[in-house]
């Protein structure tokens, strides 16, 4: 049964620019600092950043395929506090992504919920801070 | 100049959206999320959901464009090319399926500026079309306020 201090096994995801161009495409976010060095340069970024959401969406990974699917989540919050700078290279960039179960609380219907803390990492750096999760857990 | 008057207001409802199969999986895929459930409507129906499930950030596909169309209005007067986005959050009241058609509502819920920045921060109530609650994503967006400097 799941409990506070759990750790969840580690993800690493290696983000490329095709990454990049594959969820400007899926997500509607055409902005171009995630695929133009050029832009990325004149908007003061040490290159082509990977999209927040993305970073977001990779990290929610490490928590939905512990919990047992993505329909577990319930909430699910960060902060972007640093670039994940994608190099335009066939190896990209890597994400390496963690998480511990802070809580464990049981709601009025009976549902287990896991609080999870996610820490993940570019370059040793953390680039997302406050990094929460909410997901519902079997309850034995 | 911003246009302050808009704290603590919602902006029309959308439009329903409806949620493509297609662009559940083609998300999924864009994210690298691997679950059945996300892809196979046959797998999704066997674990008890109405149709395939869309993962945890898919709302940002159409509650961006919505916000997007809100920051580039000149009455509102937002820097948007210079943007940056600060902190973003979902909640999920139930998980997204396909098929769903969803209105999204964006409440100005807060406005600062300081230190050169205006930090706007912004909410987004998901509901079907019988008004039944779906998600409520809340954002924090952070942009130059030239003024402040002037």
């Amino acid at each position: 049964m799941t409990e506070a201090g759990d750790e969840l096994p580690p993800l690493s995801v290696r983000v490329t620019r095709a990454d990049l161009v594959r969820y400007a495409g899926a997500s509607g976010d055409f902005n171009p600092i995630h695929w133009s060095d050029r832009v990325a340069a004149s908007a003061g970024l040490p290159g082509v950043i990977a999209h927040g959401m993305l970073t977001m969406a990779l990290a929610g990974r490490l928590v939905t395929d512990w919990a047992g699917g993505p329909a577990a989540m319930r909430s699910y919050g960060v902060r972007f506090t640093r670039p994940v700078v994608v190099p335009d290279d066939d190896e990209g960039a890597l994400v390496e992504i963690s998480g511990k179960v802070t809580a464990v609380t049981e709601t009025d219907d009976g549902e287990r919920i896991a609080k999870v803390a996610i820490t993940a990492a570019f370059e040793g750096k953390t680039v997302l801070g406050r990094a929460v999760a909410e997901v519902a857990v079997p309850s034995e | 100049m911003l246009d302050a008057s808009y704290v603590g207001r919602a902006l029309p409802p959308t439009a329903p959206y409806r949620v493509g199969r297609e662009k559940i999986r083609e998300f999924a895929l864009a994210i690298g999320e691997g679950a059945s459930v996300c892809r196979d409507v046959g797998a999704a129906r066997a674990a008890g959901h109405p149709d395939v499930v869309a993962p945890p950030t898919f709302a940002v596909t159409f509650t961006m464009p919505a916000i997007e169309a809100f920051l580039r209005d000149p009455a509102f007067g937002w820097d948007y090319l210079r943007m940056v986005h600060g902190d973003q959050s979902i909640t999920l009241h139930r998980p997204i399926h396909g098929g769903d058609d969803l209105v999204t509502t964006i409440h100005v819920d807060d406005l600062k500026t300081r230190g050169g920045s205006h930090m706007l921060t912004l909410r987004c109530e998901v509901a079907d079309t019988a008004g039944e609650p779906v998600a409520t994503t809340r954002l924090l967006l952070v942009t130059a306020a030239e003024e402040a400097r002037a």
